[in-house]
């Protein structure tokens, strides 16, 4: 009952401030389209440089699927990837075609691959499969890094906009001394924090369905699982979000020592979160990520999008994610200790 | 202890760190009083009610309210509190706060209709009850806050600063409205560093760097001090020589 009116009054307070609603419900989707725009943009042209002896069979067909095709000899070719002015330079090393790419930009040298291979099905369009020898001269074909992307992005906005207007709604409520008048009623310390989190929990459930969405359907984000385990992961990482954040504000003395936790508590899970590579890490740095909810949020939800995995595979990150809202709520209720004892 | 008495405050000494901000102040307050707590800003008046209303606890001493130990979840339902700052929600509508505390001191359906036109009356904000708050001019806003202390009829009722910032007029009507809820049967524990306001309650406590100067009603206060004014009896109290 009790809880209930805080629930109650958290809704309704959300509906009058409008800004902030739609800061919660439109800046991530405007983020992920200026993300989608970046990344996603236009089909990528890429700028091939051709052997003389390659078929002209071969070049035609390049030709025809996209590729801005040059004539040029091997010197010149070489020079001209390192001035990155060609993004790959193709000849014949005796019938087998070597593919040489610079190999910086993902979206590059998938744009190279997927011509080059255009180009040669087209001329033998029998099961046989091509044989390509490919080299790079920067970095790798690890892509996958790229397709990761998405997934992590969703997760990240989510914790991030959900952690900064909790925490910071939770510090307004002991600024304004509405906190204190809450705690000179009969009201428990847990039934503050269980108003919090359901009040928010309502709300986030209709924020993250938007954006994850919004995500998928409108920006077209890789999807091979099931929608439902993408919304119990966002909702998850919701309430990991709320939980530390509105846990946080008890340390904040105003809303810009709030902001003050984003690069403490947010910016470290960007990199930790598996949107960068930690395989060159050293491994004690990379046990850090271990702390980090948005870890499990964000291996749980590539789990599910990329690779169509189901329950099995994500119950591991939705139990952790559990413990840790219930550690934070735990946490909550003790640091309210420092406003009222009882 | 008596039972017409309503809070004990005994030998209750507060500390914050190594400063202490209460120091060994014991008074009783009885049963349907109007009693001010006053004293400059800082003498810690405000840290003494917040013990009273059972959001801070005494380091040594005890306070009892209503024959219970504070604080107690069981007698914080029968205390009203209004805090030096009005505790309000600017984004919801009077109506809303209200309906919030309410809610949170149980009271539902019909009952809290009904206790909310009561007090919204009393306060005089019933057209102005679909306002949001952050509309409010500050003495609106002081009114609510009082409003919301009323609804669940609490027997005790403990005021901080009640009137700062609010101009004669205003003041006087919520010391009227104030007068009305005590002839209710409501005891009243209120501060103030206002002096001439201290004339309006029945006893007084005189409050001076955490300790109690002097107790007693207006009258006996100025009659023992052989002075014209409250405020010259708190100069005596306070060690001034006249």
């Amino acid at each position: 009952m009790r809880v209930r009116a805080i629930v109650v009054r958290i809704i309704r307070q959300f509906f009058r401030d409008k800004r902030t609603l739609g800061l919660m419900i439109f800046a991530p989707m405007f983020v992920l389209f200026l993300m989608h725009l970046v990344f996603n943009g236009e089909e990528y042209k890429p700028a091939i440089g051709v052997n003389q002896d390659v078929p002209n069979v071969v070049v035609e067909a390049l030709e025809k699927s996209k590729a801005d095709v040059k004539q040029v000899t091997r010197e010149k070719a070489k020079d001209q990837l390192h001035e990155q002015r060609l993004d790959a330079f193709l000849e014949m090393d005796g019938r087998i075609p070597k593919l040489t790419l610079e190999g910086s930009d993902p979206t590059a040298n998938k744009a190279v691959l997927m011509s080059v291979q255009q180009a040669f099905q087209s001329l033998a369009p029998q099961k046989e499969t091509l044989k390509l020898k490919t080299t790079y001269l920067h970095g790798s074909e690890d892509m996958k890094l790229f397709d990761n992307f998405g997934p992590v992005l969703i997760g990240f906005f989510i914790f991030f906009f959900v952690f900064l207007i909790a925490g910071v709604s939770f510090l307004r409520e002991r600024t304004n001394g509405t906190l204190e008048r809450l705690l000179a009623t009969p009201l428990q310390r847990w039934e503050i924090v269980a108003g919090y989190v359901i009040g928010f929990g309502i709300f986030t459930t209709f924020q993250a369905s938007l954006i994850s969405w919004f995500a998928i359907d409108i920006l077209d984000m890789m999807m091979e699982g099931s929608f439902l385990y993408v919304l119990l992961i966002t909702f998850l990482l919701a309430m990991t979000a709320l939980t530390l954040g509105t846990l946080l504000s008890a340390f904040a003395h105003n809303e810009l020592q709030m902001i003050q936790f984003i690069p403490l508590v947010i910016v470290p899970q960007i990199f930790f979160s598996g949107l960068f590579n930690l395989e060159t890490m050293a491994p004690w740095l990379r046990s850090v990520s271990v702390i980090m909810p948005l870890t499990y949020g964000a291996d749980a939800l590539r789990e599910i999008m990329i690779r169509g995995n189901g329950w099995s595979d994500i119950a591991f990150d939705v139990y952790i994610l559990l413990g840790f809202s219930l550690l934070f709520m735990i946490l909550n209720v003790i640091a309210l200790k420092k406003y009222r004892r009882l | 202890m008596p039972e017409s008495m309503c809070i004990h405050v005994e030998h209750v000494s507060r500390s914050f760190g190594k400063k202490k901000v209460i120091d060994d102040v014991t008074l009783e307050v009885g049963r349907g009083e109007i009693f001010g707590l006053l004293g400059p800003s800082g003498a810690g008046k405000t840290t003494l009610v917040k013990m009273m209303a059972g959001i801070d606890e005494a380091t040594t001493g005890t306070i009892y309210v209503l024959n219970t130990k504070m604080p107690s979840l069981q007698t914080m339902q029968r205390i009203g509190f209004m805090a030096q700052s009005d505790a309000l929600y600017g984004e919801l509508t009077a109506l809303e706060n209200l309906q919030f505390f309410a809610a949170i001191y149980g009271l539902k359906g019909k009952k809290q209709k009904q206790r909310i036109e009561e007090v919204a009356e009393l306060v005089n904000l019933t057209e102005h009850l679909r306002k949001p708050v952050h509309n409010y001019s500050g003495g609106m806003k002081r009114r609510l806050s009082l409003a919301a202390s009323l609804l669940h009829e609490p027997d005790v009722l403990i005021l901080d600063e009640p009137t700062v910032g609010i101009d004669p007029v205003l003041r006087q009507s919520i010391w009227q409205e104030l007068e009305r809820v005590r002839q209710q049967g409501t005891t009243i524990v209120v501060t103030t560093h206002v002096m001439d306001e201290a004339e309006k309650c029945q006893r007084l406590a005189m409050i001076r760097n955490g300790r109690l100067i002097a107790v007693g009603s207006p009258a006996e206060l100025k009659a023992k001090t052989n002075s014209q004014t409250i405020e010259q009896a708190f100069l005596y109290f306070g060690g001034a020589k006249l």
